[in-house]
């Protein structure tokens, strides 16, 4: 291949071993100047390990990195970042408590003699970017009391304050609403049309559409090519991600749905800070549908989850699962009421972690017979009970009963959970961001195994941050701002643009006509 | 009334002079994300340090540089278990804290003809107004120059906390490694420095009880100061100027012991005596929520891990 002054970043030939297992394996990518360069794959396929060399967080075992089309050696972020690499990741890394000029300056810090913070100065210079690219933020403001997509710009302020001309960026809209998504992309543009080069990793094929010039797919540790992204289509991207053809859309027929098994009617739960996370609540989840919960993360859906499975008191309402009352009781009461959880956390709620498949089959189960006998566990049934569940679910290794489930890759740790919950034939099942963490075609398969379960007559309520699960899954859609329902659709009229505003505490369409 | 008044102000700062050093060694650890209970051990052997070499070397800020090097060296031990080993800080702060008192027996014993207490030092450290002051409330407030010392170290760590990019960098640290980490900042250096200043304040504070308040080091010199001085670093929400406040408020406990102890209250001494133990405890129930502590306190960084 041929090293070029026109490309911003050659990698050429990259593998890196953690162990024996290749996490890259002979990776070529290729970034033109002044480009917005998407990298495509799965969780796990390896991207992120690619970036992180870029960065010079981790060592390349083999393989050439050319940077303006000179040989570099970039064997930690300092060398990167006076390369002119600046990374945004997924997870901020950002002082929660500082100002947003602190956390901007931080490393590099304008100074007066005697090393005397020069905060003036500072000021100036965030201010001075924050106008030439049009970012929104307010200098002097705490981290913790401004948006995520506020807190993002100020990731990218940081790469910009220390003269970034390329940026990465590690799944950036993973965390935001629809309209600091289009934000974000018109800040993209702003950037590349100043002559900064753009590398974003992400697997949402609807965004590399909406901003990217070329995509390079990763699959498993491999390159699997570079396209044009205007010359094909997201199925097609998807297919290339995940090796085989892919269904994006969720196949289901319309609801029929029955009685109300799940009644929630004016429900307050208390919040952390002495503020109520959930105020007056009402919703409905009738048998035979599915009701999506939209809305961005700490808006209340970890309270009203938490009061449902009476993890949290309810300070006044009153949830009814098939007319009878269950708040403010136990969580065991709430399962033998017929409420089955997915909760957020597969790894803490979930599961136990070092308990065997087996043993977390049966967690909700080990005190009815046939698993017990005057308190003594029947190690047999359990098991032959938890190798029914791993056939049927096709949990992966099959062999993995008696394996801890720490092991196992997350969407099979995702089907034994779903499995356990869908055993207790739940009349009410709740899921709680079933697919976060799972790779396309793990999340075909849970989407899949909801509208089953919905089928066979139970009431399903979904809660999500991700409005596309949201929208394609979901029967009814209410959507959750600050404690609150503020609209709900049938899903034929719910449309993008007027829940992404209601979900950031726009008006109603309706309001204003 | 003058006198009376004086006097309690004196004993005041006299007490408080040890816990001060202490605290803004808790404070400058913890702000960098490195829990230092060990403060009570390094107290100890600054205590015994200063007091031995004040004794053999005849010069009083000699021995108050080695109680600096001695609290040092011990905090040096305690930065590399949980610094580079990542081991649970808490332990490796009450293993100091058994360390402390007996490294400075077993040294007292070899060097003081296996006794458990040095001699008494031929000079202490000065008092602010000199040694011949004959006026009654004047003698009362000539307290040790340890007590205007510990002013300056509060103001000094104030300024660098507040002021310096050093300041924004260890807050950085302790607050979110990782993300110092990003920014080119060297978190363990960081917290190694830190550590150790943490140990030499603490020798510091140590030292200004057996060469400043009483004339040698024994085994009771250091008992429980290194604690209140932890108490006192919650207490005034992990900041300098916070922490010496809290420390002035129990070096008045004690002090008021000593006060009413002479035969001023109807309550016998020994109670008397549980006054500054039993505030701290009152203290900490009343003031310990988390909020104000620095985010990643106790939390070994390494990197790489999510």
């Amino acid at each position: 291949m041929e090293i070029k002054k026109e490309y911003a970043v050659q990698m050429h030939g990259i593998t890196k071993r953690f162990g024996s297992f290749y996490a890259l394996d002979g990776v070529n990518l290729d970034v033109e100047k002044g480009t917005i360069h998407s990298l495509l794959g799965e969780n796990g396929a390896g991207k992120s390990t690619l970036m992180n060399i870029l960065y010079g967080l981790y060592q390349a075992d083999e393989g050439e990195i050319y940077l303006n089309g000179e040989l570099a050696a970039i064997k930690n972020p300092n060398i990167a970042i006076s390369h002119g690499i600046g990374m945004v990741h997924q997870h901020f890394m950002l002082v929660d408590n500082f100002t947003v000029t602190q956390n901007i300056i931080l490393g590099k810090e304008p100074v007066r003699a005697g090393g005397i913070l020069d905060m003036k100065k500072a000021r100036e210079h965030v201010r001075r970017i924050v106008e030439k690219y049009g970012l929104q933020v307010d200098p002097d403001a705490k981290i913790e009391d401004i948006s995520v997509g506020m807190q993002q710009r100020v990731e990218i302020l940081k790469a910009l304050y220390r003269g970034a001309d390329l940026l990465i960026l590690d799944e950036p809209t993973a965390v935001l609403t629809p309209q600091e998504i289009d934000e974000l992309i018109r800040i993209m543009h702003n950037l590349v049309a100043d002559g900064k080069t753009i590398i974003i990793i992400t697997h949402k094929l609807k965004e590399i559409k909406a901003s990217s010039d070329f995509c390079t797919v990763i699959r498993r540790g491999k390159g699997i090519g570079t396209v044009s992204v205007q010359d094909v289509s997201e199925e097609e991207l998807a297919s290339k991600m995940v090796g085989r053809s892919v269904r994006l859309a969720v196949e289901k027929t319309p609801a029929q749905p029955g009685h109300t098994a799940l009644e929630l009617d004016r429900v307050t739960v208390a919040g952390s800070r002495g503020v109520d996370a959930v105020t007056e609540l009402s919703l409905q989840v009738r048998k035979g549908e599915i009701v999506g919960i939209a809305g961005v993360d700490g808006n209340g859906q970890k309270e009203l989850v938490e009061a449902i499975t009476c993890l949290a008191r309810c300070k006044s309402g009153m949830i009814r699962i098939n007319g009878a009352e269950v708040q403010n009781t136990t969580p065991r009461n709430v399962v033998d009421h017929k409420i089955s959880t997915i909760h957020e956390d597969r790894q803490r709620r979930g599961l136990v972690l070092n308990f065997t498949v087996a043993e977390n089959a049966v967690l909700e189960k080990y005190r009815e017979k046939p698993f017990q006998k005057h308190g003594v566990l029947d190690r047999g049934r359990i098991l032959s009970f938890a190798n029914e569940l791993i056939q049927e679910y096709d949990v992966r290794p099959e062999d993995c009963a008696q394996q801890p489930v720490r092991g196992l890759s997350g969407g099979n740790q995702q089907k034994v959970i779903i499995a356990r919950e869908v055993a207790n034939e739940p009349d009410v099942l709740i899921a709680v961001q079933p697919t976060r963490g799972l790779d396309v075609g793990a999340i075909e398969y849970v989407h899949r195994a909801l509208v089953r379960e919905r089928d066979r007559g139970r009431a399903i309520l979904l809660i999500s941050l991700e409005l596309d699960e949201v929208l394609h899954v979901s029967d009814r859609i209410a959507v959750l701002y600050n404690g609150q329902i503020v609209g709900e659709f049938q899903q034929e009229e719910a449309d993008e643009k007027t829940i992404g505003l209601l979900m950031a505490g726009g008006k109603r369409y309706a309001e204003n006509g | 009334m003058l006198n009376d008044l004086s006097l309690l102000i004196g004993i005041t700062l006299m007490y408080s002079a040890p816990l001060i050093f202490g605290a803004l060694g808790g404070v400058i650890s913890e702000r960098a994300g490195v829990i230092n209970l060990g403060i009570e051990g390094m107290m100890t052997i600054g205590a015994f340090a200063g007091a031995a070499v004040g004794f053999y070397s005849q010069n009083p800020w000699l021995g108050l540089l080695a109680a600096g090097a001695a609290g040092g060296g011990m905090a040096l031990l305690h930065a590399v278990a949980s610094v580079t080993f990542h081991a649970d800080q808490t332990i490796s702060g009450i293993a100091l804290n058994l360390i402390g008192p007996g490294l400075a027996l077993f040294i007292c014993r070899l060097y003081f003809d296996g006794a458990t207490m040095t001699q008494p030092v031929a000079h202490k450290l000065p008092k602010i107004l000199g040694d011949n002051q004959f006026n009654s409330v004047t003698q009362n407030i000539n307290v040790d120059v340890t007590v205007p010392l510990a002013l300056v170290a509060m103001l000094i760590l104030w300024f660098v906390l507040y002021k310096t990019k050093w300041g924004l960098r260890i807050w950085a640290v302790g607050e979110h490694p990782a993300a110092a980490d990003t920014m080119g900042i060297h978190v363990r250096g960081t917290r190694y420095i830190c550590v150790i200043l943490s140990g030499i304040l603490a020798g510091f504070g140590g030292a200004s009880m057996t060469l400043a308040v009483i004339p040698q080091f024994t085994p009771v010199a250091i008992s429980g100061q290194g604690f209140i001085a932890l108490a006192a670093v919650i207490f005034g929400k992990w900041t300098p100027h916070g922490a010496y406040g809290a420390c002035l408020l129990f070096g008045f406990a004690q002090a008021l012991t000593v006060f009413l102890g002479g035969g001023k209250a109807p309550v016998p001494s020994e109670i008397l005596a549980m006054l500054p133990y039993l505030l701290t405890i009152l203290v900490l129930v009343l003031f310990v929520g988390r909020s104000a502590a620095p985010k990643a306190d106790g939390e070994p960084y390494e990197k790489g891990v999510r």
